[in-house]
């Protein structure tokens, strides 16, 4: 086992203001709600004072996406892409310290804000920075329209990114915006801000409210609101189904998910072991496509298992600007406490539980790689979304059993499958239920692939062409 | 001294059989002109609930089967349809020719639809290329059970519901138009002779306002068409209900039936599934 040395990435690129206000028609102005604040999960230290948007902030945010509206959606879609293109750049001219200060706000790892989340970002601008001249060829209509504004709001987990998979589609098809950033996360969402004032854009395009679930509840509820985008957990997701049940607004929900990822016994056992750590235990687990359920055939169980502990032997857990960070902080105490609860769940009722040696720091929320085995389908570890570092794994000796026990969840976002037969590949993503299958690998993303669920992980898909539907009245 | 003429009782359509409602109700049906027509069965709950155990039993063969044997057997019905052509005008009643046309309609619009089965995936999805080596491949797939509160228009009109829905593989429970339910039942005699496996179309008539509900809230249904639901609070229960399980809704619409259909009705009830596999040696 190697030593390593501490390699922090520095702070001192990114400068948190002290307190920050809400975005409105181009200008920062204060909330009238009492404000907040957003901490640093790895050491509970206070990053800034938020302003939360009441529904009278609201509303002025929403006044404002309507008037900017009519200029935005009378440009031609080749002068919107040029703005796209322009915050593409401008995303990737400011990357590292967007890395940073995602890093700092939400406790993810600086590897993956820096190598996976911006990255993401600025490729998912310049993808619909293109489609926005290239509309009429998308299969929807020689013209289609533009819904108005669109209502969003989204979660902790991807902070940044899921702003992306919001607001580039919407703008590339002419709609304007109002943004409720998640209340653990709005640091990034603020300098997004500052970055749509860098590119010109327009005011009122782009608004971001920010505030806890009041604010999102306004945002959605509003009567001018034409389309409602929300990514976040399924009860949330029910509410806001309910809430714009009998309107016209369009809605479109990604949510939670218990992706199985099924290991058959021909399966490349060192990549499948790649596989499943990178499925699970990329991000903390908080990942809505997390492939929390392992289903492994019986015949390799005892050999997965071995090298899956080993593997979990050498991931690091601690400071998450250290470079050779794999594992950071859980984003709050809330879902610490979320996720503890759970994992309680599963040995009272009989699962086992497992962790690698593991030492946490003193400061901050911290929750362990953690394995359970022998887990039965009934088992709460195996029904519910941990949305934590919580790998729950059964087993399976027919492929149609692998099938019928993937497919047992009200949940349908992701799967996995590893296996190195092609005909068995094709057979197994053909019968599962999910929105994204990934074969012989996992937790793939990219502005290009459509990303949404089926049965109660949503509705609607976000990226590629399938994505553009959301935003156009069609 | 005529002949007395050998009447048809109407009754549900539920997994391929024709039983009558559970409940053992019934409630007249008249013409336009308030003659008594016939009893149509009025369904119940449990009627209901039967419809989507026998509409989720048959969605993994009709879901599996081939888009071209799907495409066939929307065709057969569109052919069982025409030889019925005279029976169907004389069951919708009203202006001779304004009821052929009717007829004429609905066949041509399965044929249209038919056509799409093997279609719309390419037309719906897409090859994605994606900045990585891997193979990434987006394919539409049906919903599952989807409920469907057809509209008004007896027979043109649940023809233009009901065929989108099946034609990509979905299943689906139908309430009839409550006014005029007998085309819709004569409709499922085609269907049933048409090849179409049972349990793919259930047929129910009765209220409306009894049976939209039950199915709304269904946890085993996927999906919603409250296109026929006129009354806007029962349209706004339904899709409340319908958030439970997080259906997919498609809402209250005034439909022009004459009109060219799209393809929002087939890409309503299709979910998107992608595939990524590494590329490589």
């Amino acid at each position: 086992m190697f030593e390593y040395a501490p390699a922090p990435e520095s702070r001192d690129v990114v400068d948190i203001k002290p307190a920050y206000g809400l975005f409105i028609d181009g200008e920062f102005v204060d909330g009238s709600g009492p404000s907040f604040k957003t901490v640093n999960p790895a050491t509970e230290e206070q990053l800034a004072e938020i302003a939360t948007a009441s529904s009278d902030d609201v509303d002025r945010a929403v006044r404002a996406a309507r008037k900017a509206f009519g200029v935005w959606s009378a440009l031609p879609g080749s002068e919107r892409a040029k703005y796209l293109f322009r915050i593409a750049r401008i995303i990737q001219e400011r990357a590292r310290e967007l890395a940073v200060l995602e890093t700092l706000d939400n406790g993810k790892p600086i590897r993956e804000s820096r190598d996976v989340d911006v990255p993401l970002v600025a490729a998912h601008f310049f993808y619909y920075a293109g489609w926005a001249d290239k509309l009429g060829y998308a299969g929807f209509g020689p013209d289609p329209r533009p819904l108005g504004v669109a209502g969003q709001v989204i979660p902790w987990n991807f902070p940044l990114l899921m702003l992306a998979w919001k607001v580039a589609p919407a703008l590339a098809t002419g709609n304007t915006v109002v943004l409720k950033p998640a209340e653990t996360t709005p640091l990034t969402a603020l300098l997004f801000a500052d970055i749509c004032r860098q590119a010109d854009l327009p005011p009122g395009v782009v608004n971001i409210v920010t505030g806890a679930g009041e604010t999102g509840a306004a945002v959605v509820a509003h009567p001018d609101v034409n389309k409602v985008a929300f990514t976040g957990s399924t009860e949330v997701g029910r509410l806001i189904a309910r809430a714009v049940a009998g309107t016209d607004k369009k809605l479109t929900l990604e949510l939670g998910g218990k992706a199985a990822n099924i290991v058959y016994e021909d399966a490349a056992i060192d990549q499948a072991v790649e596989g499943v750590v990178n499925g699970i235990f990329f991000n903390q687990g908080h990942v809505c496509c997390a492939g929390s359920r392992l289903l492994v055939q019986e015949s390799i169980h005892d050999e997965l298992l071995d090298a899956l502990k080993r593997r979990l032997g050498t991931l690091r857990l601690g400071d998450p600007l250290d470079k050779n960070t794999d594992i950071g902080a859980i984003n709050s105490a809330e879902q610490l406490a979320r996720i503890r609860e759970l994992s309680d769940s599963g040995e009272a009722e009989g699962a086992r539980r497992w962790s690698p040696a593991c030492e946490l720091p003193e400061r901050g929320y911290w929750f362990p790689p953690t394995v359970f085995t022998g887990v039965a389908q009934s088992h709460r570890v195996a029904r519910e979304e941990i949305f934590g570092p919580v790998l729950s794994v059964l087993t399976f000796r027919t492929p149609a059993e692998a099938v019928e026990k993937a497919n047992n969840t009200p949940y349908g976002l992701s799967a996995g499958i590893w296996t190195e037969k092609g005909s068995r590949i094709l057979w197994t993503a053909e019968r599962l239920r999910a929105g994204v299958v990934w074969a012989n690998t996992f937790n793939r993303f990219d502005p290009a692939s459509p990303f949404g669920g089926y049965k109660e992980s949503g509705h609607g898909r976000e990226g590629g062409l399938h994505g553009l539907e959301a935003y156009l009245d069609v | 001294m005529s002949r007395l003429s050998v009447r048809k009782t109407y009754k549900l359509y539920i997994g391929g059989a024709f039983p009558r409602s559970e409940s053992g109700r019934s409630y007249p049906v008249t013409s336009a002109k308030g003659d008594f027509l016939a009893n149509a069965s009025q369904a119940s709950r449990k009627d209901a609930r039967d419809a989507v155990v026998a509409a989720r039993k048959a969605f993994p063969g009709w879901s599996g089967a081939t888009a071209y044997n799907r495409g066939q057997i929307l065709y057969r019905v569109a052919e069982m349809l025409e030889g019925r052509r005279g029976q169907f005008a004389d069951e919708l009643g009203g202006a001779r020719k304004a009821a052929l046309e009717a007829v004429d309609a609905a066949v041509d619009r399965l044929v249209w639809y038919a056509g799409w089965s093997d279609k719309i995936a390419a037309v719906h999805g897409t090859a994605n290329p994606v900045a990585g080596p891997y193979f990434n491949l987006s394919s539409p797939e049906p919903t599952g059970v989807v409920a469907v509160v057809a509209p008004a228009d007896p027979l043109l009109g649940l023809v233009s519901v009901v065929a989108p829905a099946i034609v990509t593989g979905n299943t689906c429970v139908v309430v009839a138009s409550e006014p005029s339910p007998l085309p819709a039942i004569t409709f499922a005699e085609v269907l049933a002779t048409s090849d179409l496996p049972g349990g793919v179309v259930n047929v129910l008539t009765g209220r409306q306002a009894e049976l939209a509900p039950w199915l709304a809230g269904h946890m085993d249904v996927n999906a919603l068409d409250l296109t026929g639901v006129e009354d806007a609070d029962l349209a706004l229960r339904c899709e409340q209900a319908a958030a439970e399980n997080l259906k997919r809704v498609l809402r209250p619409t005034a439909g022009d039936w004459t009109a060219d259909p799209g393809l929002r009705r087939m890409t309503a009830f299709l979910e998107t599934k992608t595939v990524w596999h590494p590329t490589g040696v």
